[in-house]
């Protein structure tokens, strides 16, 4: 299949509806192998690359999940294709900057998507909506099952799965949820449950952004640890600390509605106001303010109907998603300005938010009493 | 555990990080740490913070052996492994084992594999498994002197020694 097929279809968990999707955008389980005795990916020459990649993709190909797939070695993407397989996080950073012999292989649905010679042979990844870790490692086992009968995987019966990186041995797998939480960061409590968070061995860090800073409120939670546990108890415990933290930014957001509506509702607002008028738009800017709008989604302010035009605009405002849909090279400006008009179009039918109906259906502050501080309970576990 | 900054308050923010080829581990308190700004440990560069610390403990050395030591199959040598903290192929983790070890006891939950298995070695690896159970047993009906054990214990050894 042509890439360009994949690329104008938007990523079947995009758009998705599972569990919790309010909360968790999208869980992701991601296994690293390797093929005992040949070079890791980053000390292979590239003679050597080549050979391994060329032994591998048939075998990946082969697979009866990859019938419709779309496989092609990474110097024949271009630069443009490879940001925004990128921005769908259909392959890492590291892997589009990489030459010859490395390849990505990847569905139709874009679901599951294998890359070859990363930081290891091969990193295979599946995807859903909301909340569906155990769903997504099932099916990335099943493809590891399939691939391990015609090659020859690294594996030590102490060490477990052998990676380049000694932090991946063991399972070689890291499992993530990508969580949207404006209502703890509205009510700075974030920080205090991302240090819970990571107390217990789990990392939780910004999506989009430098360092500390999280934009548009999206943060991803995944495993540290790969080495003592199998793949199903780091699974549960990620889980049991993802439906806690879902518990906690409920809190936070019913807590601001209750107690300081009037914030909520001018941030909510004046989100509003300027995504549909504003005639340039950074993209920091955007992912704050659709945080904002997507939150308002959650909370019925706008009709159910928006969800899916908000969730899209997050991804059609990526860089790469902005050039991919214009004829001419666009420089940062440009790009800001077609980001403001694609937004300003979406939204353009989207009624003011609904924010004094919603509030007046809420219970008074008095009958609901005060949670524990965020994040107390996520050591108990 | 004490925060390795003030050392005196109790420390809630845990930081491990290789850098140049160690593994440091850098405790604190929460006032602390947001003292340094510290809100994400995986996005922190404990080097730069390092430079400023005595206090932090060097937990391990990677790697025990000579830094000329060099894998057989893919040539990396341990010098190599320092700098980079990647191996160079499978076969690395036996040639540079005695610093992996304590590096990954430090670095993860637990030392040994408790998940999957490749199908094609989980039998093997519970034949292994249980015939160093068998051998302990033998050890020890030796030592208590009860032959007639140990005579029973030898064959079921030897029979699965057979099957490779
Ligand atoms: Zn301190
Ligand atoms: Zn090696």
């Amino acid at each position: 299949m042509p890439i360009r097929n994949i690329l104008n279809k938007t990523s079947d968990w995009l758009g998705g509806d599972g569990p919790h999707h309010q909360i968790v955008v999208s869980s992701r389980v991601r296994l690293a192998r390797n093929i005992q005795g040949v070079s890791f990916p980053g000390w292979a020459k590239k003679m050597e690359r080549v050979e391994t990649m060329e032994r591998i993709r048939p075998q990946v190909e082969a697979l009866p999940e990859m019938g419709d797939a779309f496989s092609l070695p990474c110097q024949e993407l271009s630069a443009l294709e490879k940001q925004v397989l990128v921005e769908r996080h259909l392959i890492s950073r590291e892997h589009a900057a990489r030459g010859a012999g490395s390849a990505v292989v990847m569905n139709r649905k874009q679901n599951l998507s294998i890359m070859i010679n990363e930081e290891d042979h091969l990193r295979m990844q599946a995807i859903r909506s909301g909340l569906q870790l155990k769903a997504a490692f099932k099916a990335v086992n099943k493809v590891d099952t399939e691939l391990e009968a015609s090659l020859d995987f690294a594996f030590d019966p102490n060490l477990g799965y052998l990676t380049a990186c000694p932090s991946n041995v063991g399972t070689g797998m890291r499992a993530s949820a990508m969580v949207h939480l404006p209502g703890l960061v509205l009510s700075e409590q974030v920080n205090q449950v991302i240090q819970a968070v990571n107390k217990i061995g789990l990392a939780v860090r910004g999506l989009y952004g430098e360092g500390t800073e999280a934009l548009g409120n999206l943060f991803q939670v995944s495993n540290q640890t790969t080495l003592g546990e199998s793949e199903e108890q780091i699974i549960e415990r990620l889980q049991k600390v993802i439906l806690q933290l879902i518990e906690h930014e409920q809190n936070a957001r019913l807590s601001m509605l209750q107690h300081r509506p009037t914030t909520l509702l001018d941030h909510i607002g004046r989100a509003y106001g300027i995504l549909k008028h504003s005639h340039s738009m950074a993209s920091k800017e955007a992912l704050n303010l659709l945080s904002l709008a997507k939150l308002a989604c959650d909370l019925e302010f706008y009709p159910e109907a928006w969800r899916v035009a908000v969730d899209e605009l997050f991804m059609e405002t990526q860089p790469a998603h902005l050039q991919k849909g214009s004829q001419q090279k666009l420089g940062p400006e440009d790009r800001d300005v077609l980001r403001a008009r694609i937004i300003r179009e979406k939204l353009a039918e989207c009624p003011s938010p609904a924010g004094e109906a919603v509030l007046s259906r809420i219970p008074k502050a008095a009958s609901t009493k005060r949670k524990k501080a965020a994040g107390d309970d996520l050591l108990e576990g | 555990m004490l925060c390795d900054v003030c050392k005196t308050a109790n420390a809630s923010v845990f930081l491990t990080q290789i850098v140049d080829g160690k593994m440091q581990k850098v405790n604190m308190c929460e006032a602390c740490s947001k003292e340094r700004g510290v809100t994400d440990p995986t996005a922190f560069a404990l080097a730069d913070f390092l430079q400023g610390l005595g206090g932090a403990q060097e937990v391990e050395q990677l790697g025990g052996g000579q830094p000329q030591q060099k894998c057989g199959t893919c040539g990396l040598t341990q010098m190599e492994f320092k700098k980079t903290g990647r191996l160079g192929c499978s076969d690395c983790y036996s040639t540079f084992a005695d610093g992996i070890t304590s590096m990954l006891s430090g670095m993860h939950k637990g030392s040994s594999h408790t998940g999957k298995v490749p199908e094609r070695l989980a039998k093997r690896i519970e034949r292994d498994r249980l015939l160093k159970e068998l051998q302990q047993h033998l050890k020890k009906a030796v030592a208590e002197e009860d032959y007639e054990e140990a005579a029973s214990l030898r064959d079921r050894i030897k029979e699965l020694e057979v099957v490779v």
